[in-house]
């Protein structure tokens, strides 16, 4: 079977800490070429999610299936597609930005290691810069040359977990530049973010998670605030405010059929 | 297999560097189980003389100790910048990475224990050099034993808020049957009249004890990374 998957669904997926309930009901898909937004404010779920998505945390109920497969049924296959850029960056600040990278090629199993970390250094803007150690970088360069180890094997399903957070416009406006070359290229990118400037106009789709719960759903990328608004504010008590059908009968439906697509989703 | 190895030795070789370039936990773990040393000889020499069998335990108190410290920074600094879960997402066999860290810290705490038998041996009048190999087997052993329960519940409790009070709390009665035999052997050496026998015995239920320990530590790795 190939490892390579076309489709992120997330079905039913709750994640209890204790009596704690950090996610309740999400249901969503994910299509070749979309990027999704996770919009909330803090303490919503998106990071909870986020390590779900990434294999990192296992759910107390509901599975997330990539393409046809599940965790269960090929954790190292899996995890081979997936690039997470998470809000600490995963780097070795005692190690050179070359060396960071090197590293976790080397732990992909990736062939021809100096070329490709060649290649992501100078997509970093970094090439000459890479024989220095990771913490004399700003957070720009570090975010940076975190991107790039995330996406140093070319995976399939890109997580990021606040990455606009400490950037300055040229370097938000360089990363968008990336996420859209990576949405041509076919992946899948979900970004967990509260930065909506940044998201607007980038998203193909938002979620609005509130308390850990779908609020909202949007297919508009543009001007998400006033709707990003409505949405959280709207959705007190038990019944939450959606734009979108989100039930699990109502996704099951739309992803078991052929040639599903994510927009199809049922207008509630 | 040939994967497993290579992956195990990417991770120590980075451990290794990075340990390298800030010598933090090797002169950090050094310092503390030298001055644990010192202490004792203070207190229980008089006139060049120890008690017997006092000095083994005075070297796997030290490496005791030492190692437990080292453990617990050798994974705050995968926590920092929350590298631990870069490595455990990548789709490398998460034993090889246990096995990396492991080897890592072996390095590290052999290390310590060449500057600390030396020190043991000067202090306390140790024939350290009576049974060499024997003596080194039994380090050997017992800090691989040690270190292989230590790894594991370091790296479980890398995102514990009391990690630093909960690790010599679970870490040290678990280990308990390899410092006994550590000790035991240890001191069946170092005794007026060596007791080479002994001192096989404890080698050999140390290999017992590090078998059983390795591979619980290796199976138990990846769900106890899986939150």
């Amino acid at each position: 079977m190939n490892s390579d998957f076309e489709r992120l669904a997330v079905v039913d997926v709750a994640r209890h800490y204790g009596r704690r309930k950090a996610l309740s009901q999400i249901n969503f898909t994910c299509a070749s070429g979309e990027i999704v937004g996770l919009l909330g404010p803090n303490g919503a779920g998106k990071s909870t999610l986020l390590n779900i998505l990434a294999t990192l945390l296992a759910p107390s109920i509901g599975r997330v299936e990539y393409g046809e497969r599940t965790v269960a049924d090929g954790g190292a296959e899996v995890r081979a597609r997936i690039g997470m850029l998470g809000h600490d960056l995963f780097l070795y600040p005692e190690l050179t930005a070359r060396e960071n990278l090197s590293f976790f090629a080397q732990l992909y199993g990736l062939s021809d290691i100096p070329t490709i970390v060649r290649a992501a250094l100078e997509r970093a803007g970094l090439a000459d810069r890479g024989d220095d150690f990771v913490s004399g970088f700003s957070r720009g360069m570090r975010q940076r040359v975190a991107l790039e180890r995330a996406l140093l094997h070319e995976p399939r399903l890109i997580l990021l977990d606040e990455p606009f957070t400490g950037l300055d416009q040229a370097s938000a406006s360089a990363l968008v530049a990336r996420l859209r070359e990576r949405q041509r290229a076919g992946c899948m990118v979900v970004v967990a973010t509260h930065d909506l400037d940044v998201a607007d106009g980038l998203l193909t789709r938002a979620i609005y998670l509130k308390n850990g719960r779908i609020v909202g759903t949007d297919t508009d990328s543009r001007g998400l605030a006033d709707r990003y608004r409505r949405a959280i504010n709207n959705s007190g008590g038990d019944k939450p405010f959606l734009s979108a059908d989100l039930s699990a009968e109502a996704l099951r439906a739309k992803v078991e059929a052929p040639g599903a697509k994510v927009e199809g989703l049922s207008k509630s | 297999m040939s994967a497993f190895f290579r992956v195990a030795w990417h991770v120590m070789r980075k451990d290794l560097t990075v340990e390298v370039r800030s010598k933090e936990v090797l002169l950090t773990t050094l310092f503390f189980a030298v001055s644990v040393v010192l202490v004792f000889s203070f207190a229980i020499v008089r006139e060049g003389r120890a008690p017997d069998d006092v000095a083994a335990g005075i070297l796997w108190v030290a490496i005791s100790f030492s190692g437990t410290l080292a453990m617990g920074r050798t994974f705050e600094r995968e926590r920092y910048n929350d590298t631990l879960r870069a490595l455990i997402l990548a789709p490398a066999e998460r034993p090889a990475i246990y096995t990396g860290k492991l080897l890592g810290l072996l390095l590290l705490l052999g290390l310590v224990e060449i500057v600390l038998v030396p020190l043991i041996g000067l202090l306390f009048n140790a024939p350290i050099l009576a049974y060499p190999g024997m003596l080194a087997a039994l380090l050997l052993l017992g800090t691989l034993g040690f270190a292989a329960v230590g790894t594991l519940f370091a790296a479980m409790l890398v995102r514990v808020r009391s990690r630093d009070t909960l690790l010599p709390v679970l870490l040290y009665p678990i280990t308990i049957p390899v410092m006994i035999a550590g000790v035991r052997g240890t001191a069946a050496l170092f005794q007026a009249a060596p007791d080479e026998s002994m001192a096989r015995f404890w080698i050999a239920l140390l290999i017992f004890w590090d078998a059983i320990f390795v591979t619980l530590a290796l199976w138990t790795f990846e769900p106890v990374m899986t939150e």
